[in-house]
């Protein structure tokens, strides 16, 4: 019905996930690098997007690297490191116009794949180590970045929401990495880690675009050799989540003018679950629309709020709770967004409201698949979950949801803690 | 109803200007799931000093009415609109911008519904004295997240040392001493002025059959009666051509300090080639020295005085255009003092023709990449609509210029007096 094509290939070393597709006006190859997330290796996996970005053996500067992208119509690359449950993934993403669209050009995607074959493989190092000056320069990049996070508020709240709910647990590791870590790492260590990364990790290959798959295998085939012939599948070991009577209520004060009250739940239920599809449900009726009941009733009902929405964490099976509130209002708010969530637990969902939002995650889901990045995003959660569940299969699961079933896996949802980022004269619990 | 093939871009665009004066642009692409509609006003925040319909005196309305109409419109008597865009399986949104308001939802079902649902919410304003006065803590709110980023701070901070009366130096959802003066009939005035027909453009792009959407439309407006409109009369002050303030300084709490240079692009009223050749001209050339392929890039990254945080970007408009390069930084006086003389030393630098000809493909890749996206390419195809340029006519244009205009442009690019410096510091 949705008609993503998606074919699976077995490379040496690497699985290849070929996605004939003709929305686009440019072709997509995406690498992914998968390792179970770790406090040890983590810093290192955040500080080498911004080493391997300034330049392979072969265009050993930002600028010789940016001109050769240039010279491909402008291609676009970028590399990036984000956690999926306990997972971390190292992408490698190259967005190239399609050549049918130049006149006189025929050799622009092959160029782009070789490109990035020498971005990846063939990094500009010197005596197995990386290029000190580089390094050192990039280590200050990422010092500066994670000292930055304290800037943006909502990302700043949403991190110690994180790292208060899942203390001791894997997923609190800060996908930034750690400032104190930086200055352990020098340059051949990281170059030794990443030789490992390339030869350990779980790497994942996605071609999309309007092109021929046999050409497009041929040319990744010929093109990326990976020292690696088997690709072991990595999976990140279960762990035991400690067991809390009562939620807990954290509050941090600071020079701001709006306050951010977040608050997060377990769901106790992953992506791979037979009951996920009514957890996204439960989730879209509370607050992932501008229809949703916390955006009806923070927002436009009490004028409590600018934002007020809830997302899920998928591979971790939480439930966050976002909202942008005055200092002064935080009892009133938490109040009424508990309400929120108590009054689905007990069942207080219409047919109509399940209807509505049903066909909003559909239409969501769909329109995810009209961008190149998120019909690859969507797809790769099914190598993340180790589950075949097609975008296919998701939406034709969401549609047969009950309520009862949303009801149900709402019983399920515990609350862990409730974060409050507040004014330093902003009332709290007085 | 004309139709457009663009072979080129692999693009059919269907156009028909109704009789009530509204424009409308009609895009299939039956390859995609969804459908993306936008309905725009050419109405924005700069836009507070105009003759109302039906008056001939000009009035000056309360800062940031614009957006608060965007707001306000959207709210019904008896109901709220994007619960009945989300009933229909649409998600709605809206933006107000300097010179537009937007009203747009996307979808993959309903979309014939939910076109009517848009037409008619914009159509049919329904504003109280409670409604007003509630949405003013709403707003209130917005502006207060606004005031908390220092991103948007200094990107404000700029366009006020840049323009001394262009309303561009104002916020586009004003101050919260300004949106409390706003009433029910300020809302009115500026409604039947600005979302005539004849003011308006609708865009839709995605999975729909053409005829059968524009009868549609068709049959939806011709119900509907609107008062004549002769042009509108805005007021837009004489700007002088150099900057209002050489340096400002924001205060406020930050990490490491913002810095930014703005460039004073244009001060003049420009459209068709005119405006497309600045237009490009302008974007390609500060890419070509600031992009990471760029010299001043390799220069400035090289001498530590920017990091990842450096950016810049560059906007032109029928009435004023402006460029801003900014990024943290440590010590903000050096980092501005180096920018200013790498923009100083460009009259006196000549591009390649090689080099040019990077750019060029650079920036027709640029243009394809954004053609992925149906909300891109119609508000990018109004955007240059209302300076009389065609979007989908840009790669012809691009590849049609010459080495020595690009040349002739960095010639006259820079004057010191069209800098300003925006510094946001902790203390």
């Amino acid at each position: 019905m949705v008609m993503i094509q998606e074919e699976v290939k077995q490379l040496q070393g690497l699985n290849l996930h070929l996605i004939p597709n003709e929305k686009f006006k440019t072709v997509n190859i995406v690498v992914k690098f998968k390792s179970p997330l770790n406090r040890d290796t983590i810093t290192k996996r955040a500080l080498l997007p911004y080493v391997l970005q300034q330049g392979p053996k072969e265009y050993p500067s930002r600028k010789d690297l940016q001109i050769a992208l240039d010279n491909l119509y402008g291609a676009v690359l970028s590399i990036d490191g984000g956690k999926k449950g306990n997972h971390h993934i190292l992408s490698f993403r190259l967005e190239v116009a399609n050549e049918k669209f130049i006149p006189n050009e025929s050799n622009i995607i092959n160029e782009a794949v070789r490109l990035l074959n020498e971005v990846i493989f063939h990094p500009n190092i010197s005596n197995n180590s990386f290029q000190e000056e580089i390094f050192n320069r990039e280590k200050e990049t990422l010092r500066q970045k994670i000292k930055s996070i304290i800037d943006d508020k909502m990302k700043y709240a949403n991190m110690r929401l994180i790292d208060e709910m899942c203390e001791g647990e894997v997923y609190q590791t800060h996908v930034s990495g750690y400032e104190e870590d930086l200055d352990n790492i020098s340059a051949s260590d990281l170059y030794d880690y990443y030789t490992t990364l390339l030869k350990e990790d779980q790497v994942d290959v996605y071609v999309l675009g309007d092109v021929s798959t046999t050409e497009i295998e041929e040319t990744i085939a010929t093109n990326f050799k990976r020292e690696t012939i088997e690709n072991e599948k990595i999976v990140a070991e279960k762990e035991k989540i400690k067991n809390q009577k009562s939620p807990k209520e954290v509050i941090d004060k600071q020079n701001v003018q709006q306050a951010k009250l977040h608050i997060g739940y377990r769901t106790n239920v992953q992506y791979q679950d037979e009951n996920y599809p009514a957890l996204q449900v439960f989730n879209g009726i509370l607050g992932g629309f501008p229809s949703s009941k916390l955006f009806i009733n923070v927002r436009e009902k009490n004028s409590l709020a600018y934002y007020a929405s809830s997302r899920l964490e998928s591979h971790k099976g939480l439930l966050l709770v976002f909202s942008g509130i005055a200092p002064k209002d935080y009892d009133k708010a938490r109040d009424i967004m508990q309400q929120q969530m108590t009054s689905m637990k007990d069942g207080q969902i219409t047919e109509e409201e399940l209807n509505e939002t049903k066909e909003l995650i559909i239409n969501q889901l769909l329109e995810t698949l009209d961008h190149p990045q998120g019909i690859i995003e969507m797809l790769y959660q099914q190598v993340i979950a180790q589950a075949n569940l097609s975008p296919d299969q998701l939406i034709e699961k969401i549609k047969n949801v009950k309520l009862e079933e949303v009801i149900e896996v709402g019983k399920q949802i515990e609350e862990d803690t409730i974060y409050l980022l507040t004014s330093e004269g902003g009332s709290s619990n007085d | 109803m004309t139709k457009n093939e663009y072979t080129h871009i692999e693009e059919t665009l269907y156009q028909e200007k109704l009789d009530n004066g509204l424009t409308v642009f009609l895009l299939p692409r039956p390859q995609m799931s969804k459908t993306y509609a936008i309905f725009s006003t050419n109405y924005g925040s700069i836009d507070r000093t105009f003759v109302p319909i039906g008056k001939s005196e000009k009035i000056t309305v309360p800062d940031g009415i614009a957006h608060f109409l965007e707001h306000k419109l959207f709210e019904k008597k008896d109901r709220d609109v994007f619960a009945d865009f989300g009933k229909q399986g649409a998600s709605a949104n809206a933006y107000t911008s300097f010179t537009k308001t937007a009203y747009l939802f996307s979808a993959t079902a309903n979309i014939e519904e939910n076109v009517k649902t848009l037409l008619d919410f914009v159509q049919d304003p329904y504003f109280s004295e409670e409604s007003v006065e509630k949405e003013k803590g709403i707003i209130g709110q917005e502006i207060k997240m606004y005031d908390d980023q220092p991103d948007w701070q200094s990107f404000m901070g700029t366009l006020k040392t840049l323009f001394k009366k262009t309303p561009v130096n104002i916020d586009i959802a004003g101050t919260i001493d300004s949106i409390s003066e706003i009433t029910k009939d300020d809302l009115y005035t500026c409604y039947h002025t600005f979302y005539h027909p004849e003011n308006m453009t609708f865009f839709i792009a995605g999975n729909f059959d053409p005829n059968k959407m524009l009868s549609l439309i068709k049959a939806n407006q011709s119900a509907k009666t609107f008062e004549k409109l002769e042009e509108i009369q805005r007021d837009y002050p004489e700007e002088p051509s150099e900057v209002a303030k050489q340096e400002d300084k924001i205060v406020m709490p930050v990490s490491v300090a913002k810095c930014t240079v703005g460039i004073k692009e244009s001060t003049q009223e420009l459209e068709g080639e005119k405006f497309v050749k600045k237009d490009l001209l302008q974007d390609m050339i500060l890419t070509f020295y600031f992009s990471k392929s760029g010299q001043f890039y390799e220069e400035l990254y090289r001498e530590k005085m920017i990091d990842s945080s450096f950016y810049f970007e560059t906007n032109l408009e029928k009435n004023f255009g402006y460029s801003i390069l900014g990024g943290n930084s440590d010590n903000p006086d050096q980092f501005v003092e180096k920018i200013k003389s790498l923009l100083l030393s460009t009259n006196t630098l000549e591009i390649s023709e090689e080099e040019f000809d990077r750019m060029k493909r650079k920036k027709i890749g640029q243009l394809l990449r954004s053609m992925n996206s149906l909300e891109n390419i119609a508000s990018k195809y109004i955007h240059y609509h209302t300076v009389g340029v065609d979007f989908f006519e840009l790669i012809p244009v691009i590849q049609s210029l010459t080495v020595k205009d690009a040349n002739e442009f960095l010639k006259e690019w820079i004057s010191e007096d069209r800098l300003a410096v925006c510094k946001v510091v902790a203390e």
